[in-house]
Parts: structure tokens; sequence; C-alpha cells
């Protein structure tokens, strides 16, 4: 379980986050939305652990964050970002094997390698291993970033649940490559794994999410549990967009229309 | 990506990097041959006995050849491992120890030395002399890095581009307080800092050899504990922290070690530029960007290719010589230059090299 207590954030006098407490639980795929400049990055950074929040408590299994160190933490949970600027020639073999660092020191073990071949395999990335980085499609770059990160947090049967933080992870990826990424997190969740993503799309979020907060201006103004609970009033709110819901049946997920 | 091994490159790196040594420990203003160099070394290691021995060629060959063509190996290598280290941490291709002012501001402090060294050290010259120099190159490179570093960083962050013109403006200074220095130095020591900024090998002596060394040597051993944080800095520093490496801390340890190599390193050759540049960037395009495997094999190809400069410094005009900064400038800029162009030419997509 995650969970923050009265976290916000502040530069100066601009609140970026207001006051807010907000749980996660666990091995569910939950989603935040919202406009641009809402707050969702700050909130994920915070809940990730890498900013600092001007005030509050994160709590990962009901211990606070700041009690790990900060190799504990990398073993607990993993972030994707939207994109990477790397610079150097490297193997994408080398870039999966990043993930292990907070698990060996110098060499890697059998099971660091055998974690990295199943991480790839899940993200059916096998074919790209040995090749060099930067030669490869946005798509398949992202497709190698996500099998480092799921390297990073493979449960190898400690039982103890994971966090995957996914900060706009398909925004630039076209529409298979969208849900083949977001499928894979959504099937972690059975692996003991709580999925955190922050997404545009919202259809996108509606077919995966088991739970979507809506965020504007620095506050989560909603929270939905169950797709059939957005209504047209809600993204007008948020997103200040006329729209439908429309529901095709069949089992299947509502659709915003625009 | 090419399929050799990391043990291939180190074992063939240091073959020939043996063969370098044993070349240009025989040319020079007195050539010295094989057989006699091999006389010299078994008689020193008490494997032969001497029958005739040279009396001069022999002081030649172990007080000034040997120490030289072994200093100049530790500095090419703390150069080129600094360059390795400077490029990973600033996560850019095209940093050097020149660049971010470190040996401009070594060079700044040693310059202060050859002014005012005999008045600073007073009566405990003998004591602290052989010392003033090295730890005044290391202030003066460390104050020039740590600016550089704290300019160009804006809430913990690094920006490249301000680091570069930082690293101008900087080195701009530096230079600018050297040419002061020697503007009012008595005329041996003006030359001595005019030699000096050009870099030259010929002070090399045995102390020397111990002092840029054992920095070398125990800067190498220290960074490679770091090659696995560096190798995650190429994500970039929120990226790295994921992973659960503390960059800023990371940053402040490497530049320390960095500085503390170049500063020996400098204090004793003066400025020596493109090889902290260009070694680093061959080995990328042999091979890989680890930096475990970079920082190793910088050490090994920075010793050979600075050895060959150096021997090229000796011979191109023999009796006398040549400072071997012009020579690696000289052959550094053009080759960099002729690397940039053409990998840019190679492919327009991905990243630097790509």
């Amino acid at each position: 379980m995650l969970s923050a207590e009265n976290i916000f954030f502040k530069v100066d006098s601009k609140t970026l986050l207001q006051e807010t407490s907000v749980s996660f639980e666990e091995k569910r795929f939950h989603v935040i939305m919202g406009p641009n400049g809402a707050g969702k990055s700050t909130i994920l950074k915070i809940l990730a652990g890498s900013q600092k929040p001007s005030g509050g408590k994160i709590f990962f299994h009901n211990k606070e964050l700041s009690q790990y160190s900060q190799n504990e933490i990398a073993r607990m949970r993993a972030v994707l970002s939207q994109q990477y600027n790397i610079t150097f020639p490297i193997a994408t073999s080398d870039m999966v094997m990043m993930g292990r660092y907070p698990y060996f020191k110098t060499v890697p073990s059998k099971t660091d390698k055998e974690i990295c071949k199943k991480a790839t395999a899940v993200m059916q990335a096998e074919d790209l291993m040995e090749r060099d980085y930067n030669t490869l499609s946005g798509g398949e770059m992202q497709k190698i970033h996500m099998s480092r990160i799921l390297a990073q947090i493979w449960d190898t049967g400690e039982n103890e649940n994971r966090f995957l933080f996914l900060d706009e992870p398909v925004s630039h990826l076209d529409l298979k490559y969208q849900h083949q990424l977001l499928q894979v997190a959504k099937d972690m969740c059975k692996r003991n794994i709580t999925v955190i993503a922050i997404l545009h799309d919202v259809n996108l979020s509606l077919a995966y999410a088991d739970r979507i907060l809506f965020m504007k201006q620095g506050r989560i103004t909603y929270e939905i549990g169950d797709q059939n609970e957005i209504t047209s009033a809600i993204i007008k709110d948020v997103f200040d967009m006329d729209s439908f819901i429309m529901n095709p049946g069949n089992g299947r997920k509502p659709v915003v229309v625009f | 990506m090419n399929k050799l091994s990391f043990r291939f490159y180190y074992i063939g790196l240091s073959v020939i990097l043996m063969i370098s040594l044993i070349i240009s420990a025989r040319v020079g203003a007195v050539n010295i041959s094989y057989s006699d160099i091999m006389t010299f070394l078994g008689h020193k290691l008490g494997i032969t006995q001497d029958n005739n021995p040279d009396s001069i060629q022999q002081a030649l060959f172990f007080q000034i050849r040997l120490p030289r063509v072994i200093l100049c190996a530790f500095v090419g290598a703390a150069l080129s491992v600094s360059g390795a280290l400077m490029q990973a941490l600033f996560r850019n291709p095209i940093v050097e120890p020149g660049l971010v002012g470190t040996s401009a501001g070594a060079a700044f402090g040693a310059a202060f030395v050859f002014v005012f060294g005999s008045s600073l050290a007073g009566p405990f010259a003998d004591f602290i002399g052989p010392f003033l120099l090295p730890s005044f190159a290391f202030i003066g490179g460390l104050v020039a890095t740590l600016l550089v570093y704290r300019l160009s960083s804006v809430f913990g962050k690094t920006n490249v581009n301000t680091m570069l013109l930082a690293g101008i403006a900087i080195n701009a200074l530096a230079i600018g307080g050297t040419g002061f220095f020697s503007y009012i130095a008595k005329d041996p020591q003006a030359r001595s800092i005019t030699f000096w900024n050009l870099g030259t090998i010929s002070g090399a002596d045995w102390p020397a050899v111990e002092l840029v060394g054992a920095s070398t040597i125990i800067g190498i051993l220290v960074c490679i504990r770091y090659s696995k944080q560096l190798n995650a800095l190429l994500l970039g520093e929120t990226e790295a922290g994921y992973l659960g490496i503390n960059a800023e801390k990371l940053k402040m340890k490497v530049i320390l070690i960095n500085t503390f190599i170049v500063a020996m390193a400098t204090s004793i050759v003066g400025v020596i530029g493109f090889l902290g540049l260009i070694v680093p960037h061959l080995l990328r395009m042999m091979k890989s960007s680890d930096n475990r495997f970079l920082i190793i094999a910088s050490a090994l190809l920075g010793a050979i290719l600075l050895n060959f400069a150096d021997m090229v410094s000796r011979i191109l005009v023999a009796p006398s010589e040549f400072p071997i900064g012009i020579i690696t400038a000289f052959v550094g800029a053009p080759v960099f230059l002729f690397i940039l162009i053409n990998n840019s030419r190679k492919q327009q997509q991905g990243g630097f090299y790509a």
C-alpha cells in the first residue's frame, strides 16, 4: 500500500500541489489525468520519492519513505518517463541491465541476467538485444526502457508489493505500442505490482484503469473507481471540453467522444 | 555492436603500450639500441652480468629516458581517464579537463608558485618545496572546476550550455591570470611558465613519476568503483535517482578525484589538451560506453597516444624538443573534427555517434 498524508508542494509563493491525502490500493492500475499544469507530474514525483514535498508524509507499506535508503526505494518502485535523452552509444542489453543496478555491486548475478531476459520477453524486445540503443525507433526505445523498469521491480518470490510509476509513458508512441505497453503494465498488477500512471488520453485511461483520479489546479477534484462513473460533466469541468459518453455495450468500456 | 570482449581490448592495448614504451625509450637526442636497453634492464634487475657498462648511456637511460617515458604514460592515462569521467558526469561527449577549467585553473595555481614559490616557502623550502606546486595546482584546478560546476548548476541540475559558457569565462580568467604572472615574472620564470603552458614532459624525474603515478593509479582505482553509478547517469540525473543513485553526491566525489589526478599531472607537465577529449571518443566508437571499460581502456590508450606524441616531440627538432601540447592540439583537433563530421554524415538520426 502506498499512501500520502497531507502532502503539498510550493515553489516560492506558488502552490503547485494543494494539501492532499491520497492512497493507492495494491495490485491495481491507478491513472492520474488532468490538463497541463494541473500538478500531475508534481504529485507523481513526490509519490515516487524523487521530489521532497514542502510538507506532509509518504508511506510505502506503512513505513515513512524517508526511513528507507535510496537503494531500498529503488528496489520497491520504478519510474518510466515519457522520453529519454541518451547522448552516448550503448547496447540495449546493457540498458536493460541498468534496471538491476540496485541489486548488484559490480558484476550482475545469474539471477539478474535471468530477470533481464524475462523482462525483455514480456516486452517482446528479445530481437532488439545487442543493438545500439541510439539506432532504435521511439517505440522500440520505450520498449527497452519498459524492460529495464520491469527488471528493476521484478517479483522474485519475496511477495512484496512494488510500485510502477508511468509518467506519460505513451504520449509519443503509435497505437500498437501504446496498447502493448499499457497491457503489459496491466498484466503486471497480477504479479504483485501497483501501477500509478499519468495518461493524457481519456479513452486509453478508461480502457486500462481500475481507478482514475482527475486533477485540476493542484488538487484532486474527481475520483472514479468504475469506468461507468465517467460523465461529460467531469470532462467539462476538468478539461473544459464538451463531450458525449458512448456505451458500446457487449462488456466494452465506455468511450468519450468529442 | 562489436563482439570482441573487454578483455581482448585490455590485453591488446597493454601489449601495444609495452611496445610503445620500449620504442619510445629508444629514440631521442641520443638513440639507445634495443640490445643496450635489454642489457641495462637486465643488469638493473640482476638477471644478466654487465660486462662493459656504458655509464653515460646507462645514466641517460635511467635518469632521463626511463622516467620520462613512464611519466608520459601516467600523464596520458590521467588526462584520458579524466576526459572519460567528465564526459560521463556532464553527459556530454565534448567535455574534457581543458574545457571545464580544471587544466587552466591548475596552470594558474602552478604559475603562482613559479613566481612566488621561493618567497612563499621561505626557510621551509626544503621541507614543503616539493609539495608546493602540486598543492597549488590542485587548489587552482578545484576552484576553477567548482566555479564552472556551480555556475552551470541551477536547482541542482547541470545545464550543459551554461557549463560550456562558464567554462570559457573561467578559462579566460585563469589564462589571463597566468599571463599576468608571466608578465610580472623575472625572465627565467616567465620562460618556464610559457613552456609549461604549452605542455612539456622534459621535467621528468623519478619524484615526478612517483607523484603522478601514485595519484593516477589511486584515482583510477577509486573511479572504477563508481563506474556503475556513472553508467546510470547516462539516463539523466532524475532517472539515475530512480535507480537509487544520489547524483549530486556522485558528482562531487568524481569532480574531486578528477581534479586531483588532473592537477597532479598538470603541475608536472603543464597543459596538454585534446587527449582527454579524443581517447574516450575513440573507445566509445570502437566498443562501448560502459564506464568501467572506458576508464580502464582510456588509461591504456591515453598512455599509448601520449607516448607517441612525446616521441614525435623529441624526434621532430632533435636534439632540441617541441612542446607536446602543440602536437596533441595539432593532431587532436583535426581528428576530433573528422570524427564529428564523419559521424554526422553517416547517420542523421539518433544520438551523438549513431
